[in-house]
């Protein structure tokens, strides 16, 4: 194996992992929210069932999370699995896992807000929906920013964990590569890239703290 | 002169504690009615109670000739959620501890309500300026309200309530979070409006200031008015639970 051709591999790893990454974000973020408010909902059913839900995402590997869900089509219903399926199980089984964990970031979060401010709004006219959203929410994400930024870093690194199913990112190419050329190299730049993502992580998360430090709570 | 505000025989328990056993009172345009009494008297609850933050178990809530609540054989039955809506707006509230929101300027405290209930940015704008001007705030418009003394802060939540010209203004215990310098300012903005007969229900442990500016004084304990009148009546009465409780706070 050339050089070059190990370096273009362990790219491709890259851009699988950032899309992992991202795609995990993007929907566990908001997903989140909606749990956290089904975990709070005065309904007793709702509130038990994503109780439950929360708690075998939280009590359980996620590597053998992603491995349900990527064999649970062919083992529960007979359905061939297709190799596209394959990254759409990784991400299904991610956000899952991920939105159980920033819904009970966010639970936290809402129950700090104190009550007099849904009741300020209350009396100046605001309706439910508006007091969530407007005055609700931002004090949530400024509370909450911290512990998010904890998950993200851990996000990280558990992409990883997609080498399960043998999902071609970071990981498992690098993994694969330093089999076949008998050398270390490949996992140690492979972890190089890990960390160096977990910087820029980290200063993002910082500059957006930075952003909201214009008041206090 | 028009009754603002009616409430008839009002209770309120707190899982089988009664805090409110029967509290009537009455309050017309432009007057000025300060509520005293011990702590745990349930002053706050029967704020709550008319401005719809708690919701009552028997008795009327009447705003403006308008039902919020009828008792209805011994139970309090609420008006519709669009019809409560429109007697909110008749009354804003000035909690003791401000309840500013966070987030947001001083301008937007005072502006943002205002565009929800259907203000342009322009009016809800100059509304705020001109309240912020009075209050002699105008130079704090852009800062936020962890930049504020409590003092302050205090007076912007009472431009932002005033923003929604609000025919009712109550106060719970207004200044109580406040140090004695900062007080002052905060009474001085009160007797302003009483001046110019705006109508408040105000809880207040200002012996002298409630003295001073009350048209009509009520004296509750264990959730009963025990005594009411005008300052000059309360504060001559031989009731000795009242006598007492006023020497304390004027001591
Ligand atoms: N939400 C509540 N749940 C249970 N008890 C309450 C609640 N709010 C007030 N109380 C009780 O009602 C009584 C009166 O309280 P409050 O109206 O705050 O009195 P005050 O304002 O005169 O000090 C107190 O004994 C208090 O513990
Ligand atoms: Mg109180």
């Amino acid at each position: 194996m050339s050089l070059l051709t190990v370096i273009g591999q362990l790219m491709s790893g890259m851009g699988m992992t950032c899309a992992i990454f991202f795609l995990t974000l993007l929907f566990s973020l908001p997903l989140g929210l909606v749990v956290a408010l089904l975990r709070m909902h005065r309904n007793k059913v709702i509130s038990v069932i994503t109780r439950v839900y929360i708690s075998i995402m939280r009590g359980t590997p996620l590597m053998l999370q992603v491995i349900v869900v990527y064999f649970a089509p062919y083992y529960v219903f007979r359905v061939q699995i297709s190799q596209s399926y394959r990254f759409a199980a990784v991400i299904i089984a991610f956000v899952l896992n991920y939105a159980a964990y920033f819904a009970e970031i966010y639970r936290s979060g809402i129950q700090s807000v104190p009550q007099g401010q849904y009741e300020a709004a209350q009396v100046l006219g605001y309706s439910h929906s508006q007091t969530f959203l407007r005055i609700i929410v931002p004090q949530v994400w400024k509370r909450v920013l911290p512990a998010v930024t904890n998950e993200v870093v851990t996000l990280v690194k558990d992409t990883s964990l997609s080498f399960a199913i043998a999902e071609a990112e970071m990981f498992t190419i690098a993994k694969q590569i330093s089999s076949k050329v008998a050398s270390i190299w490949p996992l140690l730049a492979a972890g190089l890239f890990y960390y160096i993502f977990n910087l820029l992580v980290v200063l993002v998360c910082s500059r957006v703290e930075k952003h909201y430090s214009y008041y206090k709570i | 002169m028009n009754t603002y505000l009616q409430m008839n025989h009002i209770r309120k328990s707190f899982d089988g504690n009664e805090v409110l056993r029967d509290i009537s009172l009455t309050v017309a345009e432009g007057q000025v009615v300060s509520i005293i009494g011990p702590s745990g008297s349930g002053k706050s609850t029967l704020l709550r109670c008319a401005t719809m933050l708690e919701t009552m178990d028997a008795g009327d809530l009447i705003y403006l000739g308008q039902y919020a609540a009828r008792d209805e054989g011994g139970r309090s039955v609420y008006a519709p959620p669009a019809e409560l809506r429109r007697i909110r707006k008749d009354f804003g509230l000035v909690f003791q501890n401000f309840n500013l929101f966070p987030h947001y300027s001083v301008r937007k405290n005072i502006t943002e309500p205002q565009m929800l209930a259907g203000r342009s940015r322009e009016e809800a704008e100059a509304k705020a300026e001109e309240l912020l001007r009075k209050l002699g705030l105008s130079d704090k418009a852009d800062q936020y309200p962890c930049q504020l003394s409590g003092g302050q802060q205090q007076r912007v939540s009472i431009a932002r309530a005033l923003a929604l010209e609000p025919k009712i203004l109550f106060f719970d215990e207004p200044t109580s979070a406040l140090d004695p310098e900062l007080t002052a300012e905060v009474l001085r903005v009160i007797r302003e409006l009483a001046k110019q007969h705006m109508t408040m229900i105000i809880v207040t442990h200002e012996m002298q200031f409630a003295r001073e500016l009350s048209d009509y004084i009520i004296f509750m304990e264990h959730g009963l008015i025990q005594a009411e009148g005008t300052p000059a009546e309360l504060f001559a009465t031989d009731n000795q639970r009242v006598r007492d409780f006023i020497g304390r706070f004027q001591a």
